[in-house]
């Protein structure tokens, strides 16, 4: 098969690090076949972000031994022998993307507007609203301390009425709000509220900002419509925000698709493959700073950035909002806790040590969890179905205690867990990665784990978004094969039953048909976990729950279905939901030590 | 010989140190190019915009927004008086008449029919920046402030809390190991910065900022005693607004650990001179340090002599342990060997061989730090 596109290099200009790949059509697929990367270069000395990418790429060069650089211009297309077909990129260097939104109720107009900011990339300071019990001068306090990128306003429903929304716009006014970069540039707003204000809009804010104006975030209550909004975002974030960061013009003259917000194309890539394979997906990517979490339920697509959850620079913030004694329910030894407190504090200001000893990998595996629990819990939070929505009700919901604004996130119809960030792609063992997801997460019943080794996710992100119409179809198969073959870890298959079990007792047989006509029969036991090793290879279950008890198909019915393993294998994991530790020391130490050893999760020695 | 970069913490005897001091909004500058500046001098001065009133006249007077603008007895750019009428109902002959007031002095900044508000905004909020340090003025930067230069004794530390302060070094504790106590701070080291050793406890924190200590620097301090201090826990390494009397400078790190003799000796030697000092530290992307500035008295303005980059860790470098296990402890590295090393941890990692007390050990690269720069 002739392909239009042979070779693609991709970058990804993070905070500290550029990463490089090459993704080249070999053997009738799209395979990655080398990475190289180089420190950032957007700050002093060298201001100068396309330095580090072609640091990046002459690690690539080195490594393929291909010429892909003539001086500094990279040379296109593919002739065989040297190039590349096509460059793309994304970024998040300098701190990302920025942004405050405003919205006329907090929980609805809000709510979208901070979806649609999230959605495409970006950090959301503070969500600004008419409701939000800060009286005008206090709101134009914060907008001047916090000098956005920029600005997105929304509120009020299409032909609705004007006055709130033009109340908001008067506050952005009095504000004069500056950009973060640059002190020559009006500061961009996107209005996205009701169609009727936008004379008004104009009149009150055209002078003072660089105004766009798309269509309204919620025309109706009932409905959302973030894309105008979001691709705005990333329009803006081009010829504004881009445009400021040193070696940015040059570096979007390279490329033959826009740059993206790095988190803006994890996300799209996230939302592409729940739509292709029509699954349930879950993303997290965990850093020394901030833990994003992608998920897309019921075909809705969420992010969520928790901005100081992190392994690193706010490793601290971890303890102080999970509280040590959550921390500690993880870690089965006893320690001191104020030297704990210092050493945890220690690692906060000198970010970059690493665990030497097992007893430090096992009190950062349990920070991880803490940090991870908390980020999801305030994922589940925001991913919600519209608030505001009146339904009609008939007599038979009225026993129903549902209401708007309940969250998308059912575990129970997860498929894919995925996870990327040092803790858990660098873990020394892939049984802890396994076992910090399911921990954190809490899946049930039938959930595919995975880590991103190298966290490709966003140079296949923009590589699947390039809309150049001859390079599109090849793009996009290219992102989706890598993803596939060379991005993800697959760790297993995770099988939990839930229900109302006693202590011990059975909880569900799994019976299990391998690739080679043998057969197996676990029994899941309340309480225990088991695994099994299984390769990444196709797995027939007939699963049978006890009565009361749920794997997918309803209280005691049983579930066929195909299942993978994969590194780890497969998990049956009978500690129902929640996941609850013994207040007794003794017998959480002892819990802990068996989960453990059950899945071979550290080596054996004084502690295990 | 092998090689590894470990970003270290400066220790300079003799620097010229250059400082940016700027206003937040453009504004004016008050001194010029090579002028000597104490760390007093106000080096530029501008004007924020003042407070923002919201009045909504609409309401008060219960009338339609868009009838607001024939109620209005003032205009936009009026100035104002706390007090003076701002609108005012015709009421019925003359009678029972409804009327907002200004809420402050300050100007009619603007008037909307389609809300009803008016906004009057108070008078502009004067902003002055000092020179910090003493020195001369390197260069000006038009409207926006200056660069300082100084001859300076120059030292960062790792951590710290409370903003710019300044005051004369005063050496408390006799060594690097020493804990600075309670008992050894008292009234007269008001405005003073004073110089432990290993470790400030609370009780001591507290009394020097009870005494009006100006500053101290000390090797270590518990990280659960910030909360105490700060009124909250400290989530993420950002600091330098606590509006605190006395600023803390950590130099090595949570807990107690003995400061650097290069630290330590650096401040002992400049015991009694003038020093400005400032606690705000940003552990992120463009990461901030605590730092403690020392002018060289009649220091000309040579290039600086004694500083230099941090040259990385070699064979015979003398480094500390700046994680658990051997935390804080002091070693000369024996040998830097380029393959991957698993730990304890199973982590695989580039390893340095490092003498303690005496004994090898392997430590990864990560978990070590220079601590004497010569």
């Amino acid at each position: 098969m002739s392909k239009k596109i042979k070779s693609i290099l991709a970058t990804d200009c993070g905070s500290t690090t550029t990463k490089a790949i090459l993704i080249e059509w070999k053997d009738d697929r799209y395979r990655l076949t080398f990475r190289g990367e180089a420190p950032t270069t957007v700050e002093a000395p060298f201001e100068d972000v396309t330095k580090g990418v072609l640091n990046a790429v002459m690690e690539v060069e080195e490594l393929s031994g291909r010429t892909i650089l003539d001086g500094d211009k990279i040379i296109t297309p593919d002739d065989g022998s040297k190039g590349v077909d096509i460059y793309v990129s994304t970024s998040s260097a300098g701190g990302g993307l920025q942004m405050m939104v405003a919205g006329v109720v907090k929980s609805m107009s809000g709510e979208s507007a901070e979806r649609a900011a999230l959605g495409a990339g970006s950090i959301v300071m503070d969500v600004l609203a008419s409701n939000d019990g800060r009286l005008p001068h206090e709101k134009i306090t914060r907008i001047r301390q916090l000098r956005p990128d920029m600005i997105l306003l929304s509120g009020g429903t299409d032909g609705g009425t004007t006055t709130h929304v033009m109340e908001l716009a008067e506050i952005l006014a009095a504000a004069n709000p500056r950009p973060r970069l640059g002190q020559n540039y009006k500061l961009p707003v996107i209005y996205a509220g009701n169609n009727k204000a936008q004379d008004s809009i104009r009149d009150t804010l055209g002078e003072i900002s660089d105004l766009d104006i798309v269509d309204n975030i919620r025309p109706v209550l009932e409905q959302e419509n973030l894309e105008p909004s979001r691709d705005k975002i990333h329009d803006l974030f081009m010829e504004h925000v881009m445009a400021q960061a040193p070696g940015y013009k040059k570096l979007m003259s390279w490329t033959d698709a826009p740059i993206m917000p790095t988190p803006g194309a994890v996300g799209s890539l996230i939302e592409m493959i729940a739509k292709k394979e029509g699954i349930s997906v879950v993303g997290v990517d965990i850093g020394g700073a901030t833990t994003d979490i992608f998920s897309v339920f019921e075909e809705k697509f969420n992010r969520t950035v928790s901005a100081n959850l992190g392994m690193s620079y706010s490793i601290c913030n971890v303890l102080a909002e999970s509280g040590l004694d959550n921390v500690l329910r993880w870690v089965p030894f006893d320690i001191n806790r104020s030297e704990l407190t210092n050493r945890i504090g220690n690692k906060m200001i000198r970010p970059t040590t690493v665990p030497q000893s097992l007893e430090e990998l096992v009190i950062e595996q349990a920070i991880a969890r803490e940090a991870l629990r908390l980020s999801f819990i305030q994922h589940k939070a925001f991913a919600t179905s519209l608030k505001g929505v009146q339904s009609e009700r008939t007599i038979s919901d009225a026993f129903e205690q549902s209401s708007s604004g309940q969250s998308l996130v059912n575990m129970m119809d997860l498929d894919l867990l995925v996870g990327s960030g040092g803790v858990l792609s660098h873990a020394p063992r892939r049984q802890q990665s396994a076992r910090m997801l399911i921990d954190a997460f809490m899946p049930e019943g039938i959930t595919q784990l995975a880590v991103d080794s190298i966290f490709m996710m966003p140079q296949l992100g923009v590589l699947a978004n390039i809309d150049k119409k001859e390079l599109k179809d090849d793009a996009s198969q290219a992102a989706l094969e890598v993803f596939d073959n060379d991005c993800l870890i697959r760790l297993g298959t995770c099988i939990t039953p839930v229900g109302n079990a006693k202590p011990k007792s059975k909880m569900a047989d799994v019976v299990m048909s391998f690739k080679d006509g043998s057969s197996k029969t676990i029994e899941i036991i309340e309480g225990s976990i088991e695994t099994l090793e299984v390769p990444y290879e196709e797995v027939k279950v007939t699963i049978t729950p006890s009565r009361g008890i749920d794997v997918g198909a309803g209280k005691g019915e049983t579930l066929d279905s195909v299942i993978y393993g994969g590194v780890v294998g497969l998990i049956f994991d009978g500690r129902n939901r929640p996941i609850t530790l013994s207040k007794d020391s003794s017998e959480r130490i002892d819990s802990l030590l068996n989960w453990s050893n059950a899945v071979d999760e550290y080596p054996k020695g004084d502690l295990f | 010989m092998a090689h590894s970069y470990t970003p270290g913490l400066k220790v300079l005897k003799k620097t010229l140190f250059k400082k940016e001091r700027i206003l937040p909004l453009k504004g004016k500058v008050l001194v010029e190019k090579g002028d000597s500046l104490s760390p007093d001098t106000i080096v530029a001065s501008t004007n924020l915009p003042g407070n923002v009133q919201m009045l909504k006249v609409n309401n008060i007077l219960n009338i339609e927004p868009r009838d607001v603008v024939d109620c209005l007895v003032v205009k936009e750019g009026d100035n104002v008086k706390k007090g003076d009428i701002i609108a005012e109902t015709p009421g019925v002959f003359g009678m029972f008449k409804s009327s907002v007031e200004s809420p402050v002095d300050g100007t009619i900044e603007s008037i909307s029919d389609s809300t009803g508000r008016v906004v009057v905004r108070e008078a502009p909020i004067p902003v002055e920046v000092d020179a910090y340090v003493s020195g001369t003025v390197d260069k000006v930067i038009e409207k926006e402030g200056i660069i300082l230069k100084s001859d300076a004794a120059f030292i960062q530390g790792i951590f710290g809390i409370a903003g710019e302060k300044r005051g004369e070094l005063t050496l408390i504790s006799n060594n690097p190991s020493e804990e600075l106590t309670a008992d050894q701070i008292t009234k007269d080291m008001a405005g003073k910065i004073l110089i432990g050793g290993s470790f400030l406890s609370l009780e001591a924190y507290k009394k020097a900022m009870d005494c009006k200590v100006a500053g101290i620097v000390v090797g270590g301090f518990n990280y659960y005693d910030l909360k105490a201090v700060l009124g909250y826990d400290l989530g993420v390494a950002i600091t330098g607004t606590e509006k605190l009397p006395t600023a803390l400078i950590v130099t090595e790190g949570y807990g107690s650990i003995p400061m650097s003799n290069a630290t330590f000796n650096l401040l002992k030697s400049n015991d009694g001179n003038d020093a400005s000092v400032n606690g705000a530290t940003q552990i992120r992307a463009g990461v901030i340090r605590p730092e403690i500035v020392i002018p060289i008295k009649g220091g000309s303005d040579t290039e600086d002599s004694l500083s230099k980059e941090p040259e990385g860790i070699q064979e015979g470098s003398t480094v500390r342990v700046i994680r658990s296990p051997n935390f804080g402890k002091i070693g000369i590295v024996t040998s830097l060997p380029s393959e991957l090393n698993k730990m304890e941890s199973e982590t695989m990692v580039r390893v340095a061989e490092i003498s303690i007390d005496g004994k090898n050990t392997l430590i990864p690269r990560a978990n070590l730090e220079m601590v004497e720069l010569q």
